[in-house]
């Protein structure tokens, strides 16, 4: 799609009869493979296909973005998590950072097959970083942009959209998702906290069997604990504990490090 | 009058070296030791040893077929009533079952039944397996859901009777806690999964990476897949937290996920093996079942200079193996006893620096007759640890049970089956081992697994 981003379609047929919105898959590589969970982008029920879009971060990631045509995956289980509650809400914005886009693409275009009036936002640090933009069209009624940098769309992050939004609406939105980098969805919550606007964010911790049998997802809502992986991943954002689960997710830093070097240099050194 | 042979001793490792490795502790008879101690075995006529067998091995019998040096023999007389000895002769508590009535027992040390049973069993493993045969198919399908002990024993025996049956399990390997929980050093994963490669040529089909109550439910599998019983054996997956301050700070993990970590996903092995895990110089292990002896004996293996099992009780209470106790002694395992967390203290990025204690003592006996600890006033401390591992216990996983209508569960959350025949409030659905029980033990499981795999014959046929 873009530098270091690619859509694949895989055949998971349990998976396609089954996914909704919302949900989300597991996925292995190889046999020695770290178990990642990835967010349904689109599923094709009639030719038994799960849609996904993988972000090159680390070294799972870059395993699997390495995948060519043809190849499979060791594991592939799903769907996970609750799915999106989708009814009429009335006019609903759906915002997305980044690569949120992928995942947002379902929800929208439930929301607009219930009756919703769509207003979508894709934000990014720059062009190069914007996906989708032709899908989230078609499911939205309007579609802005913004970029950190300017380089396409407004200038500012995506709240800035979302304010822009506001006012051209006279204020006037029932529902708002947010999915993308937690600094962005906590930026987005901030901002329609004080609005008194119901704001769901979609969290992405740490995950191992993501069927709630560990307790790595687990973040903090309302000061309740609760498993991200079958409690959610959606959560009120105006409840979600953000700092505790940005520090959870950067714990294992030091050993992502370690796998990227083998990674880059083949593993030969041990290293 | 024979001379009076002693209970052999089982060979192990080391303790300085193995609590530094992964390879299996305990190793294993040899042949003559085997011989010796199947030689203590009385050959009672009514084996009272047999009643503390929840599957009724043939205990007499197959360690006669040792005395014999039949070893294959014994191998299978094991199997007609235990599909996955080598993993009880391993994990069974056998002091609180099969050998607490050994007669042998009642004045001296019992008859070592599942170091017998161990050796038959490896002896099979290593020398071409015993496949039991299957009888003629019945045309009938049963689903289980869960390739724990339970299932798999339920799975094998249907097979055995001659029903189609498919196994649904949620992870990406079959074994339930025997391949994420109980770590190599005590059941090495090969013998797990050789015994399911048995299991496999019964003609028992294993779907993995399929989550019921997600990809599947009960409901759609007895409609429109056309299974015409279904058995549940979802185990105890649900890893309960103390609900203390702090316990969602890095460095806190459920024994769940850092026994997973370490087993499932051989994070031992990072970085050859995807997936890290991270353990500090001093952990903290909270709770003293075989999970905590599991996590505190890993957590030295994984590096920790220190590892500490903290329990409110004392000793006498543990509710682990006593083997696990010995072994996790002799490793160097601190034991920190009448000793409770109030709170996980964490520095100022969020990591887990210390824990506040208090020091308990024995007080009045209670209603059981145990004597409950009662905290000391003023005994609060704080204990020097980087990494918290919460070993208390575990719940149902409501994936299942949640998703099947009809279903009659207890308080708290088990699946409520008949002790007979663990049938449940729904026509043509069983369940069985920890989903029903709470967390308990491999064999009981299997036991369930067995009973169950009777009753659903006898309710097919009838049907
Ligand atoms: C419910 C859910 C849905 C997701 N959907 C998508 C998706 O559709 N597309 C996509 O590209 N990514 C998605 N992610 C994130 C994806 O799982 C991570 O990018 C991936 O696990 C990183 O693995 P890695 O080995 O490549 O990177 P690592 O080297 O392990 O990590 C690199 C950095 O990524 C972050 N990270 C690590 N693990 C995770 C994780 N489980 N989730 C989020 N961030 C993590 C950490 O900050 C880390 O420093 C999702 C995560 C969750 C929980
Ligand atoms: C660390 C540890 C050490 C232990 N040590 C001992 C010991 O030494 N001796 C002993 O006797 N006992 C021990 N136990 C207890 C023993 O392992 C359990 O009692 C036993 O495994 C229970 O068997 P089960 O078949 O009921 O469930 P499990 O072994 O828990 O298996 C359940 C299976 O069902 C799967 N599942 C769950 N939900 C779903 C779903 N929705 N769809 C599909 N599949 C699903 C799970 O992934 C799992 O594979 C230990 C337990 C632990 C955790
Ligand atoms: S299965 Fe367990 S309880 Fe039964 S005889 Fe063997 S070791 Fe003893
Ligand atoms: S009770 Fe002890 S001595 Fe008697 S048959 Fe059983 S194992 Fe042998
Ligand atoms: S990922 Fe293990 S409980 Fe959620």
């Amino acid at each position: 799609m873009t530098k270091g981003i690619v859509l694949l379609e895989v055949e998971a047929p349990a998976v396609a009869a089954k996914a909704l919105a919302g949900q989300f898959v597991i996925v292995r590589a190889n046999e020695k493979a770290e178990r990642i969970p990835l967010t349904v982008m689109d599923f094709n029920r009639e030719k038994g296909t799960i849609t996904i879009v993988v972000q090159e971060v680390g070294y799972s990631s870059t395993i699997i973005n390495r995948l060519q045509e043809g190849d499979s995956f060791q594991d592939f289980v799903g769907p996970l998590g609750l799915p999106t509650e989708i009814e009429n809400y009335g006019r609903v914005a759906c915002v997305a950072g980044g690569l949120g886009a992928a995942p947002m693409y379902p929800i929208a275009r439930a929301l607009k097959e219930a009756g919703n009036e769509v207003v979508s936002i894709i934000g990014a640090r720059n062009k190069d970083l914007i996906i989708l933009t032709e899908e989230m069209e078609a499911v939205s009624s309007k579609l802005l942009i913004s970029t950190d940098d300017g380089s396409a769309g407004i200038k500012g992050f995506a709240a800035t959209a979302l304010a822009q939004v506001l006012e051209e609406t006279g204020g006037k939105i029932d529902h708002v998702w947010a999915i993308g980098p937690m600094v962005m969805m906590r930026s987005i919550v901030e901002f329609t906290r004080p609005l008194g606007i119901k704001t769901l964010v979609s969290m992405n911790p740490i995950m191992v069997d993501g069927t709630g049998m560990c307790g790595a997802c687990r973040i903090s809502v309302g000061g309740e604990t609760k498993f991200a992986c079958v409690d959610g991943p959606e959560f009120d954002g105006h409840l979600v504990d953000f700092d505790l689960a940005m520090r959870r997710l950067a714990y294992f830093k030091n050993e992502e490090k370690r796998a990227m070097a083998r990674l880059d240099c083949g593993g030969g050194c041990g290293c | 009058m024979l001379e009076k042979v002693a209970r052999q001793a089982m060979p192990c490792q080391e303790p300085g070296e193995r609590a530094r490795n992964f390879s299996e502790v305990a190793l294993g008879y040899d042949e003559e030791t085997a011989l010796l101690e199947a030689s203590r075995c009385l050959q009672c006529k009514k084996p009272l040893c047999r009643q503390g067998c929840p599957v009724e091995v043939l205990i007499p019998d197959f360690i006669q077929l040792i005395k014999e040096r039949d070893f294959m023999g014994a191998a299978r007389k094991l199997k007609e009533k235990n599909n996955l000895p080598a993993v009880c002769g391993r994990v069974c508590p056998q002091e609180s079952q099969c050998e607490s009535k050994c007669i042998v027992g009642k004045k001296g040390e019992p008859v070592g039944i599942g170091r017998l049973e161990r050796f038959a069993a490896d002896y099979e493993l290593a020398h071409g397996s015993v496949t039991p045969e299957a009888a003629a198919p019945t045309g009938k399908k049963v689903g289980i859901i869960g390739a724990g002990p339970a299932g798999l024993t339920c799975a094998a025996d249907l097979a055995k009777l001659g029903y189609s049956v498919t196994v649904f399990e949620a992870l990406h390997v079959a074994g339930g806690v025997l391949m994420y929980g109980i770590p190599e050093f005590r059941l090495p994963k090969q013998v797990v999964q050789t015994e399911i490669s048995n299991l496999k040529k019964l003609g028992v089909e294993i779907k993995t990476n399929m989550v019921v109550g997600k990809a599947t439910s009960v409901e759609e599998l007895m409609g429109k897949d056309g299974f015409d019983a279904v058995f549940i054996g979802t185990g105890a997956g649900l890893p309960y937290f103390m609900n203390i301050p702090g316990e969602n700070l890095l460095g806190v993990y459920s024994a769940n996920e850092f026994l997973t970590r370490s087993n499932l996903m051989k994070a031992y092995q990072f970085p050859e093996a995807d997936t890290p895990t991270k353990v500090g110089k001093r952990v903290a292990v909270l709770g003293a079942g075989n999970v905590a002896m599991d996590a505190s004996r890993t957590a030295l293996r994984l590096g920790a200079e220190e590892s500490i099992i903290v329990y409110r009780r004392s000793r006498e209470e543990m509710p682990a193996r006593h083997e696990e106790l010995e072994h996790a002694e002799e490793e160097g395992v601190n034991f920190q006893l009448l000793t409770n967390p109030v709170e996980i203290i964490g520095d100022e990025n969020g990591v887990v620096k210390g824990m506040k204690c208090l020091r308990y003592e024995l007080g009045e006996p209670d209603a059981s007759g145990r004597r409950s600890p009662v905290p000391i006033p003023g005994s609060e401390f704080i204990m020097d640890v980087d990494t918290v591992v919460v070993a208390i216990g575990q719940g149902p996983n409501p994936l299942v049970t949640k998703t099947t209508p009809g279903l009659e569960l207890n308080r708290k959350g088990n699946i409520v089956a008949d002790p007979e025949t663990f049938a449940t409030s729904k026509p043509g659905v069983f369940a069985g081992g920890d989903i029903v029980t709470g967390a308990a033990t491999v064999i009981l499981a299997m036991g369930a697994g067995k009973t169950a795999a009777k009753a659903i014959d006898a309710y097919l046929k009838n049907k």
